[in-house]
């Protein structure tokens, strides 16, 4: 027989003996809580990030690169922000006096709401103090969510 | 000096989304259509219109004349002071399409199905013109003389007679059932 054959028997014998010693040293837990092996990586909380993207918004010297970096991550991820981190975007571009931008972000927010129709509505419902005090209107209101 | 003429950046993107990238809309009001394509200049901040990416990297529309400076102003004021069309008019500054504006339905549908049927007909004229300049002539076995011949030799075989082809000849009427 050709000693190629014979090795490649002999790397087989080796690959099955390797699998099952690694099956016997990975670290599985069995009790009933942790039955399965997820990462024990910290979780961010819902509330935490918010509460990050909130004070990302709100610093005071805030540039407009930052907001555009900001929005762009924020619309990036695959959720409809929360309205308090609008509230605080819309306030930073107050700050850069950015009608502009405050306007695309409504339009932004909607947009990623996609097939449910009911959030954009709720988003302005609680968005609209802050619109009316700071003179932002609607995409609606300008008649520009219309072609 | 980074340049990336249009064809290049066409290949990475649609070539509509490189219509929208072009900083030509906003920086040229002549139409200047000697340059056989259009270099996008890499090295500086880009325009684009995105779903994804709200806030580019400039606003549409760099050069401002007097209007657009005091209206810009204007801005730095209470938003409450200005009216819908200067808010309209500071938006359209800064972008080019609105997010409706963005998502219209084009005609392209239109174009493909056309060149589709287009490519289907002249398939069709191909098919024939080979049908008959390159086929040889059919052979004998079929004719309808033949066939009929075949069909009786089949039955007289009884071919299938179970469920197959005889057993749908009624043999004692000597039709088809």
């Amino acid at each position: 027989f050709s000693p190629v054959g014979k090795m490649f028997r002999a790397v087989v014998r080796l690959s099955t003996s390797g699998v099952r010693n690694l099956a016997r040293t990975r670290p599985c837990y069995s009790a009933p809580l942790s039955a399965r092996c997820y990462s024990h990586a910290k979780v961010e909380t819902d509330e935490e990030f918010d509460a990050r993207w909130v004070t990302y918004f709100s610093k005071p010297d805030i540039d407009a690169w930052e907001l555009k970096k900001g929005m762009n991550t924020l619309i990036g991820y695959d959720l409809v922000p929360e309205p308090k981190i609008l509230d605080s975007a819309l306030r930073a571009c107050r700050r850069l006096n950015d009608l502009a931008s405050a306007i695309r972000i409504l339009e932004a927010v909607k947009d990623k709401s996609g097939p449910h129709k009911d959030i954009y509505p709720y988003l302005i419902q609680e968005l609209q103090p802050t619109l009316t005090e700071l003179g932002i209107s609607t995409p609606e209101d300008l008649g520009m969510d219309i072609l | 000096m980074l340049h990336l003429t249009k064809g290049r950046v066409g290949c990475l993107l649609s070539r509509r989304v490189v219509l929208a990238l072009t900083n030509r809309g906003a920086r040229m009001s002549s139409h200047d259509h000697h340059e056989v394509s259009d270099k996008v200049d890499m090295s500086q901040p880009m325009y684009w219109d995105r779903l994804d990416t709200p806030l580019p990297d400039r606003p549409w529309k760099d050069v401002l004349d007097s209007t657009d400076k005091s209206l810009k102003q204007k801005e730095k004021g209470p938003w409450t002071a200005l009216s819908k069309e200067e808010k309209i008019a500071l938006y359209r500054l800064k972008f080019n399409h609105t997010y409706p504006e963005m998502k219209r339905p084009s005609h392209e549908w239109k174009t493909v199905i056309g060149g589709m049927f287009i490519v289907f007909g002249i398939t069709g004229l191909v098919v024939l013109w080979q049908c008959h300049y390159v086929y040889p002539p059919q052979p004998h076995t079929f004719g309808e003389e033949w066939q009929a011949k075949q069909v009786q030799r089949m039955l007289d075989m009884q071919i299938n007679p179970i469920e197959g082809f005889s057993a749908q000849w009624d043999y004692k009427n000597k039709q088809w059932k």
